[in-house]
Formats: structure tokens, C-alpha cells, sequence
């Protein structure tokens, strides 16, 4: 009796009053993240006029280089492959609160790892054999490279940020060592390199897109992740974990072990980027897997809002930005940090915009009119 | 064989003196802003940003010391932004720092492009090694000025921290956010400016980078020393002398890889080259635990939490 007098003494929200409210809260996670790329473009336009550059002509490149014909959407899709999985690696984890920054590094060691286990089949398996061999070894090199940093942090309680870029450069080392090393291809007279992998072994592209599968795996992995973090018992121990850590152990929610399956995930997710960057690019391991890729990455999951959904619209602009920043450089006359400048300067201004979030009563279902 | 042995640790001893000052500098800059509660992972950033205007400055002006009070400023004008932002609500510091990170290297190797090619003046060397006939030995004792300063300001800050009052009120705001205010001091002023003198120091490593060793401006330049001195700092368990201890290690560490190149043995030279970070990471593994507190770790360290 108590109860109905007391939840009646509250206004009950109708379902429409309910759904108008939830759209509400949702365009704040659209309008924020506009408004910091508007005011990112204006700051940067500012920047270019400071240097006596043109940001109408900048942002008609861009717009030409990355989206404008049928050949630039096919550089910028090439690109929102390896830029969607990364985006994943710290997406995942950022769920439960950890922040990973060394997505580079798993893309670069499942990259060479991938490469290294063709080389003995390379010679009598076909390639239904080969390929998937080489996806695999480069999903678990990399969901064992992060889950190692999961790891590091739940038992030892190490800062997974530092430790995953430590784990960068360690990456880039071992590349280096084998790659100008014991598995250099002698037959390669310009940048060391492994053998490739064969012209049968490679990705093929998706019909009628001329952009490689890897695409494809993208998506689908970036739609699965999605369902999984937010309709399944493990995203809600994920988010649980993330809200409040004292809270999901006094829930008896196991800590340890959804750190170290998030970072394992988050890893795979990037051994794959470097599987296809690999198989589908490059066709042998070498220096230019290093091509920033996990570092944009982080941008583009905290631009989703760790979305992984959300992912792909994002991963798009990013990869048309990195496919438009050669045309750029050529026709402004800019040095190619231009683009890491903007990036950077997106990122910054992203970060700080996290500071209007509640601050506007637009937003708020609770607040009338 | 002999001889070898010796040409190695002599350049392991000058490579520790001469790798490890910008590991010094980086880390008392950390180290002051961390004393005060917070954490700026964008040093890196300011390290490469910091080399760039020393060289273009020093280049431009004539004057190498002149590059290294601009590279200062410039890390300075970072430290001060990112004490700035911080102090929003809802704007974490490691996030901002990471930004910052990829932001300052990204200006860097924008406004350094012009500066790969032309050579800048250089700092100069004090010669400690005038008594030897050995031109190794010679060698080795060329030691740069910042190393010296960079030792000084080593013992101020740690003379500082345990003796007056700034030093004092620093660790209190790093403590307790809350006593600090009731004693009336303002926590964001104060963090303010121990981000942004922790930016000049990061700016002065820069520079030392670019200006002495290697002495010239790459994109290349600092592979992660900036962050590295974040872990060096948890080594040293935030104690200004001890960051001076853990910077020599670090640095002889990374000069094990050229040495050993430099009497022929070029085997494993990645490896090498990765040793600072490897050792870095085991030094983490091995000094921090999740039972407990590590003793001098400002209790409002996000980091730490």
C-alpha cells in the first residue's frame, strides 16, 4: 500500500516522456563530440592562416582526397580497416576503465608473426591452409601481447598505459631484430624485409569495392563487439567493473578475469588489423607496418565514446583524413606531420570538451523546458 | 681482449652520463608534478617539442644557451596548458596527457622540418679529462654542463621537498587536496605551477637531446624517454636524488647496444636497443604490488590508485 502512495506521489514518466528523454541524453553524446571537431576545424583553419595557408583549400583537399571520387573513398576504406580494429583494442578495455595505448605495437608483432608462420607452409600447403594459419597466429600474438598488459595490471597492478607503450617499443625492437636479422629475404635488395607471402596467399577484395576483406572482418567484429558489450552478462560485468571497481568485487563479480579476457579481445582485435595489413598490403613483414595506425586508433575509439559501433562512422573520417593527407602535403606545400597536428589537436580539444557533459539542462530529461 | 672489455664499460660510463641527463631532467619534472597530484604522461611530447625549439632557436640565434632557455619555455608554455585543462571538471590527466603527447610531436615534426638538414651551434663540453693521455678516457670525461645543472637541481629539489615551505606545501596538496585547503592554499594553483616548472625541466632534456646528444634534430629523437621517465620516477619512489640514481642506470643501460657495436659486436643490437624499455618494465613488475602503497607516493596520484 506504502509503496503505490509513494511511487504515485512521483511523476510517473509516460513511455513517450521516457523515449524523449533517452534521445535527449543521446544527442549529448552526439552534439559534444560535433561541437569539438567544429571548434577543432576552426582552431586548426586559425592555424593555417597563421602560416599564410588557405583552410578552405586544405578542407576541399581533404574533402577530395578522402571522400571526393570513387578512387579516394577506396584509399580512405583501405585505410578504416586497420583503423576500426584498433580503434576496438582500446575500446574494449576502456570499458572496464583501462586505457591502452599500445594497440600499435599488437598490429606490428601479429603483423610479423603472421608472416613467420607462412614462411615453412609456404612451400606445399595451399592457401585455404596458409590463411587462416596466419589469422590465427596473428589474433593470439596480440590478444596474448595486451591480455599480457590485462594481466600486468590486475596482479601486479602495474599502469596499463605505460606498460603498453613500453611493450610498443619492445614490438618494434623484435621486428627489427629478426626482420634486419636471421629472416631477412636476401633476395630483397631495398628495405628489410621477410620473404612474402606469395600472390596466392594475399587477401583478395571485396567484389565491387576494390578494398580488401579486412574491411569486412572490420565491421563485423566492430558490430559483434558491440552487441556483446552492451547486451550480453559479460559487457555488463565490463561496464560494472568500469563504473566502479570496489563495487563489481563486493558484487563477486570476477575482476581479474574480465580484465584479462578484455585486454585478450582488445589484443586479437589488433593482431587482426596486422594479419591484413600484412596479407592484404604489404604481402611480408617489414618497417612500414609501423604506420601509426594504433596510435590513431585511440583516437578514434575515444571519438566513439568507446562506441564500438560508433567505431566505424568515425574510423571513416579518420581514414579519409590519412588517405587526403598525401594530396594535401603535395598541393599546400605542407610538411606530412599536418595531419598529426590536426589529429592531436582533435584529441585535445575532445578531452577538454568532456567538461560541458551535464552542463546543459538541454540534455537533461529531468530538467523542463 | 682485455682491452676490449675496458673500451666497453669506459663507454658504457660516458653513454650512462651522456643518455642519462635527459632521462634526469624529464624525471625531476615528473617527479615535482607528481609530488603535487598529478600526472602530465605529455612530457614525452614536451621532450620532443623542447628538442625542436632548442635546435631551431639555437640554430637562428647562434646561441646553443639560448635554444635551451627557449626550449624551456616552450616546455613551459605546455606544462602550463596542461595544468590548465586539468583542473576542469571531468578532464582526465592521463587522457589529456596522451593528447598532449601525440599534439607536441606532431607541432615538433611540423616546425622541425626546415631543421633536419642545417646544423645549429652545439652546447659545449667541459673537458674533465685533461690529466689522461688516453684519448678514450679523454673521451668518455667529455661531460655536457646540463649534466651538472641537471645534478644541481637534483639536490635543490630534494633539499626543497623536506626543508621549506613550498616544498612542504607541494606534498600536501599531493596528499590531501582536502588539508591543503583548509590551510587555504589553492590545490589547481599550485598543481598549476608544478605542471608547468615540471614543463620547463622537460623542455631543458629536449633540448640537451637535440643540442648535445645525438646533437641534431630527427623525428627519431626520443622514442619514448619522455615516458619512460614516468616509471622511472615510481622507481625512484619519488625521491629527487634517487630519479638522479635511476637516470645514470637507464642511461648506461641504453648505451650497452653502442658499445658493444663499437668493438665489433653488432649481434643482438635491437635487443639492446629495447633494454631500456625492457628494464623498465621489470622494474615496474618488480617495485610496484597491489597489497599496498608504495612509501613517497603522493597519495592523490591517479596513477597509483
Amino acid at each position: 500500500m506504502t509503496e503505490t502512495t509513494q511511487s504515485s506521489g512521483l511523476a510517473a514518466p509516460s513511455a513517450i516522456g521516457e523515449w524523449i528523454g533517452g534521445m535527449r541524453r543521446s544527442a549529448e553524446f552526439i552534439v559534444i563530440p560535433l561541437f569539438a571537431l567544429i571548434v577543432s576545424a576552426s582552431l586548426f583553419s586559425l592555424f593555417l592562416l597563421a602560416l599564410g595557408k588557405s583552410p578552405q583549400t586544405f578542407f576541399e583537399l581533404l574533402w577530395r582526397g578522402g571522400f571526393g571520387t570513387e578512387f579516394s573513398w577506396q584509399n580512405t576504406l583501405v585505410r578504416t580497416a586497420p583503423l576500426i580494429l584498433t580503434a576496438l583494442c582500446v575500446a574494449i578495455p576502456a570499458r572496464l576503465g583501462l586505457v591502452i595505448i599500445g594497440g600499435e605495437g599488437a598490429l606490428v608483432l601479429s603483423g610479423f608473426t603472421a608472416a613467420v608462420v607462412a614462411l615453412p607452409l609456404l612451400s606445399w600447403a595451399p592457401p585455404f591452409v596458409v590463411m587462416p594459419v596466419m589469422l590465427l597466429t596473428a589474433a593470439i600474438t596480440g590478444a596474448l601481447w595486451i591480455g599480457a598488459v590485462g594481466a600486468l595490471r590486475h596482479y601486479r597492478g602495474i599502469n596499463e598505459t605505460i606498460a603498453s607503450l613500453l611493450m610498443f617499443y619492445i614490438a618494434v625492437s623484435i621486428l627489427n631484430f629478426f626482420v634486419e636479422g636471421v629472416l631477412r629475404d636476401p633476395s630483397d635488395p631495398n628495405k628489410p624485409s621477410t620473404a612474402p607471402i606469395g600472390p596466392a596467399n594475399m587477401v583478395g577484395e571485396i567484389p565491387g569495392l576494390h578494398v580488401h576483406w579486412g574491411l569486412a572482418f572490420g565491421v563485423v567484429i566492430a558490430i559483434v563487439l558491440g552487441i556483446v558489450m552492451s547486451r550480453t552478462t559479460f559487457g555488463f560485468a565490463a561496464r560494472v567493473t568500469g563504473g566502479n571497481v570496489r563495487a563489481a568485487r563486493a558484487q563477486g563479480l570476477p575482476v581479474g578475469t574480465l580484465m584479462v579476457s578484455a585486454t585478450m579481445i582488445a589484443g586479437a582485435c589488433a593482431g587482426v588489423a596486422g594479419y591484413f595489413e600484412v596479407a592484404a598490403i604489404l604481402g611480408k613483414a617489414n618497417g612500414s607496418l609501423i604506420a601509426g595506425y594504433g596510435f590513431t586508433g585511440i583516437l578514434v575509439s575515444f571519438l566513439a565514446r568507446h562506441n564500438p559501433i560508433a567505431i566505424v562512422p568515425v574510423a571513416v573520417l579518420f581514414g579519409g583524413l590519412a588517405a587526403a593527407g598525401g594530396l594535401i602535403q603535395r598541393r599546400m606545400g605542407l610538411p606530412d606531420a599536418t595531419v598529426q597536428v590536426l589529429q592531436g589537436l582533435i584529441f585535445v580539444v575532445l578531452l577538454v570538451s568532456e567538461t560541458l557533459y551535464g552542463r546543459f539542462r538541454l540534455f537533461d530529461p529531468e530538467a523542463r523546458g | 681482449m682485455n682491452d676490449a672489455l675496458s673500451t666497453v664499460l669506459l663507454a658504457v660510463f660516458a653513454g650512462a652520463i651522456r643518455v642519462s641527463t635527459p632521462f634526469l631532467f624529464v624525471s625531476l619534472g615528473e617527479c615535482l608534478t607528481e609530488k603535487s597530484g598529478r600526472i602530465n604522461l605529455g612530457l614525452e611530447g614536451i621532450l620532443v617539442f623542447g628538442a625542436m625549439t632548442g635546435y631551431a632557436i639555437s640554430y637562428h640565434s647562434g646561441s646553443p644557451w639560448i635554444g635551451v632557455l627557449a626550449a624551456g619555455c616552450a616546455g613551459s608554455l605546455f606544462g602550463a596548458f596542461h595544468g590548465w585543462v586539468c583542473k576542469l571538471p571531468r578532464v582526465n590527466d592521463v587522457a589529456i596527457g596522451i593528447a598532449m603527447m601525440l599534439f607536441g610531436t606532431g607541432l615538433a615534426f611540423f616546425f622541425g622540418k626546415p631543421y633536419i638538414q642545417p646544423t645549429a651551434p652545439r652546447l659545449p663540453a667541459l673537458e674533465l679529462g685533461f690529466w689522461s693521455d688516453v684519448p678514450q678516457v679523454r673521451e668518455a670525461l667529455k661531460i655536457n654542463p646540463l649534466f651538472f645543472a641537471g645534478l644541481a637541481v637534483a639536490v635543490v629539489l630534494w633539499w626543497a621537498f623536506r626543508n621549506t615551505r613550498w616544498g612542504l606545501i607541494v606534498r600536501m596538496t599531493g596528499d590531501s587536496s582536502a588539508t591543503a585547503r583548509a590551510m587555504g592554499y589553492s590545490v589547481d594553483l599550485v598543481r598549476f605551477l608544478a605542471t608547468t616548472a615540471g614543463g620547463f625541466l622537460a623542455g631543458v632534456g629536449g633540448a640537451f637531446l637535440s643540442l648535445y646528444y645525438p646533437g641534431s634534430w630527427t623525428e627519431g629523437l626520443s622514442s619514448g624517454q619522455g615516458l619512460m621517465a614516468v616509471a622511472l620516477v615510481i622507481f625512484a619512489r619519488w625521491n629527487p636524488l634517487a630519479c638522479f640514481a635511476a637516470a645514470v642506470l637507464f642511461g648506461g643501460a641504453g648505451a650497452i647496444g653502442p658499445a658493444l657495436q663499437s668493438v665489433g659486436i653488432s649481434q643482438g643490437y635491437h635487443f639492446f636497443n629495447a633494454a631500456p624499455y625492457i628494464l623498465t618494465l621489470l622494474i615496474m613488475i618488480l617495485s610496484i604490488s597491489p597489497k599496498r602503497s608504495l612509501r613517497g607516493a603522493p597519495a592523490e596520484l591517479s596513477l597509483m590508485k
